[in-house]
């Protein structure tokens, strides 16, 4: 059986536990008089049920499926005669290929050696034998399990406590997944990194002011050696950056303030789901829109004024991209005003204050923490954005302050490393790995700042 | 409509407003005849002249026909049961209640005969002369000398920085607050205790010298010893000042007031002389009330 209807049939089983196990409870408290004779609702001798069966069964099911397939593939390679015995990891994975490759039948058997077609038969075979065992194990064990967890149910029984805390180890399971997903991610970018370090030395990759990553094919070749320098491209992921958030803070901030404190419910209803729906637009519609609207509105009207723009300026994608962010900044700016007490207001009307006076003296100022973590927060998003930049922004290392002039951005560098055929030991590549490991650097430290400033302004009210 | 009659029972509008009539000899049948207050609800020459005040929240009446006088640096106290409209109309003496969209206040409201809710009338200036104390304290998240210099620098009170000096020790001071607080003046005032901070509010109001206090329920959030802090510097500050105080405690009243006015249900129902009001009330409901038959 495959694994996708083995997951099915044991949450199936599970069902059935619960079932039998809200039953038993019930027939139990029947000749007690009743079900308030019970420990715990009939609900929880039912979930308990189903937790027993289901929960024993699914590690099961996962851990087989996640290391039969090693297993089969040390079998079938310590099976083969001596003389086919790979010496390294890469031939052992080509042999393998060709193994499976004839087992599935893309390779006919007549084109490959005898042992490779002997072992492409053993590897069917203990395929089928991994899912048959599979199945009866994990069926049994959820039989079993649920069987026992039935058996145990007695009306001093208190299954509403072991639900509860089984049901936290589950949720904490959860959180744990995502962690050790961020964990794994880290480590990841974290070696490619180190052996990014082993050919490109430190000081030229983050003094260096000159990046254009190329790779010699051969020793002799001409301009062999590439430039692996990140200023200019962080330079231009800040100037797009920076740009962004002149359009972002300004526009998002004021319009929290007006939502917030002066626009009327009505006006309110309506403006701010339309302006949160700017969130909801895909980045690579604004992509497009800055690429083909915004870059030639921008280098025509320059152009009219005598100055040479680009046609794929800084200014095109950070406009684009502060357009992009406005719901960022208004939103979490309304929330955080909100916040404010209303005593706070009513203090200062009292003394006379109008309402601007009130708002810019007071609750400005008391919103001001959760407002910087919340444009913080847009910075690293505006940091981290990609689509955008790949489609407005251009490829050119520049290293330039002028807006109206083409930059490029780490994140436009990384995705242009990465997509297309690569050898993935070749410094070129492993620069993708370098620069986003600065990049993930970089939010973290801002996220880190946001969260802190945010925290800190939470303690004032609560 | 003045001449209509409502008995208590068809008004009742909230469970908690409900007269509970604890024994047989007084039922609920007593009468509000409305916009007609017993005792002396009027002055010779009053700093406020208040004649058939009506507030709607929506369509709800919760302010009904009340006319009253205050006069001038007098401690004037309002009473009744929660919801009986007190905070409502304190909050039309220095127009608080614009902020609230669906309030709207009819009737004639005048201060030193001035109209208090003529459209052309800057809020701005009657606020900075109608000062406001609130139930719960709340200061600004500011140091303690911002929050005392916040009125005056917002009306322009102070020329130079040894003015404003002047006028933050001169508040602090009247509001009993100065021995407290002037080593520390730029520490948050958040930091303070309850009754410092309920303290620090009234030395910010009194800070834009306004020639009337409404405090809203003072010392409802003030353990006893504040409270009488409180209460001690309202009688030292009513030398100088007209005070309007809202408030749950009788003995408060008592204590602070010249005038007493209860209100019921949205009338306002008997207004007199303090001792006279908790001595020998003239309506029945002021009596019940104080009595503690209900409230």
């Amino acid at each position: 059986m495959q694994p996708a209807n083995l997951l099915l049939l044991t949450l199936v089983l599970a069902i059935v536990a619960y079932w039998l196990g809200y039953a038993r409870s019930r027939s139990l408290a029947m000749p007690l008089g009743g079900i308030r004779h019970l420990k715990s609702l009939p609900f929880y001798y039912g979930a308990r049920a189903a937790l027993w069966s289901g929960i024993p069964a699914l590690i099961v099911l996962g851990l087989w499926a996640a290391f039969q397939g090693k297993v089969i593939q040390l079998i079938v390679i310590g099976g083969l005669p001596d003389g086919m015995m790979p010496a390294s990891q890469g031939e052992a994975s080509l042999l393998l290929s060709k193994i499976s490759n004839v087992a599935s039948g893309a390779l006919p058997p007549g084109f490959a050696e005898a042992p490779i077609v002997d072992a492409a038969e053993r590897l069917k075979a203990l395929q089928a034998q991994s899912r048959l065992l599979m199945s009866t194990l994990v069926i049994s064990v959820a039989v079993l399990a649920g069987f026992l967890g039935w058996l145990r149910i007695r009306p001093r029984l208190n299954a509403r406590a072991q639900v509860e805390s089984i049901l936290k180890w589950v949720f904490f399971a959860c959180a744990a997944l995502a962690i050790l997903t961020t964990v794994g991610i880290i480590f990841s970018v974290a070696f490619e990194t180190f052996r990014f370090f082993e050919k490109v030395p430190f000081t030229e990759f983050f003094f260096g002011s000159h990046w254009s990553p190329q790779t010699a094919l051969r020793a002799d070749q001409v301009a062999s050696q590439g430039a692996f320098g990140m200023i200019p491209l962080f330079t231009g992921t800040l100037l797009i950056s920076a740009i962004a958030m002149i359009v972002a803070v300004p526009v998002g901030l004021l319009s929290a303030i007006y939502l917030s404190e002066y626009a009327g419910k009505k006006v309110r209803g309506v403006v701010k789901p339309l302006l949160e729906m700017l969130a909801g637009i895909p980045t690579v519609v604004y992509g497009f829109f800055a690429a083909l609207t915004v870059a030639p509105f921008i280098s025509d009207v320059a152009a009219s004024m005598g100055i040479e723009a680009s046609s794929q300026s800084a200014l095109a994608a950070g406009a684009v991209m502060g357009i992009m962010i406005i719901p960022f900044v208004s939103s979490l700016s309304d929330d955080v005003i909100n916040a404010v007490p209303q005593a706070m207001r009513d203090g200062s009307l009292a003394l006379g204050a109008t309402q601007s006076e009130t708002m810019k003296k007071v609750i400005f100022p008391a919103a001001l923490p959760g407002i910087m973590g919340g444009i913080l927060l847009a910075v690293s998003r505006a940091i981290g954005e990609t689509m955008i930049v790949v489609m407005a922004a251009g490829l050119a290392a520049n290293l330039t302050a002028n807006p109206l002039e083409t930059v490029t951005t780490v994140t436009v560098q990384i995705v242009t490393l990465l997509t297309g055929d690569q050898e993935f030991d070749s410094a070129k590549t492993l620069a993708a790995f370098a620069l986003g490991a600065m990049l993930f650097l970089a939010t973290l430290l801002l996220n880190v700042i946001a969260l802190k400033i945010v925290r800190k302004y939470r303690e004032q009210y609560d | 409509m003045n001449t209509v009659n409502t008995t208590i029972t068809s008004e009742v509008g909230q469970p908690e407003e409900a007269v509970v009539p604890i024994s047989d000899e007084k039922p609920a049948e007593t009468v509000i005849e409305e916009g007609k207050t017993v005792g002396k609800p009027f002055a010779d020459d009053p700093k406020f002249k208040l004649r058939d005040v009506d507030v709607f929240y929506g369509d709800t009446r919760a302010i009904k026909k009340i006319s009253l006088d205050i006069g001038r640096n007098e401690v004037i106290a309002f009473i009744g049961p929660s919801g009986c409209g007190k905070s409502t109309f304190l909050r039309c003496l220095n127009r608080m209640n614009d902020s609230i969209d669906i309030c709207s206040v009819k009737g004639s409201l005048h201060l030193d005969d001035h109209d208090i809710y003529d459209p052309k009338r800057d809020v701005v200036e009657l606020r900075a002369r109608v000062g406001m104390v609130f139930q719960k304290p709340n200061p600004f998240p500011k140091s303690i000398y911002d929050n005392v210099a916040y009125g005056p620098r917002i009306h322009g009170l102070a020329n130079r920085k040894s003015d404003l000096d002047e006028i933050v020790e001169n508040s602090l001071r009247k509001a009993g607050l100065w021995e407290e607080v002037k080593d520390r003046l730029d520490a948050n005032a958040t930091g303070m205790s309850g009754g410092q901070q309920q303290r620090l509010c009234i030395a910010r109001a009194i800070a834009v010298s306004p020639e009337v206090v409404l405090m809203d329920e003072p010392c409802s959030a003030l353990d006893p010893i504040a409270t009488a802090k409180v209460e001690e510097l309202i009688a030292e500050l009513s030398e100088s000042y007209t005070i309007v105080i809202v408030t749950h405690s009788m003995q408060q009243a008592a204590r602070v007031s010249h005038r007493t006015a209860y209100f019921h249900l949205g009338h306002l129902v008997e207004v007199n002389e303090t001792n006279k009001v908790f001595t020998s009330p003239e309506h029945e409901l002021t009596e019940s009330y104080i009595t503690g038959r209900f409230g």
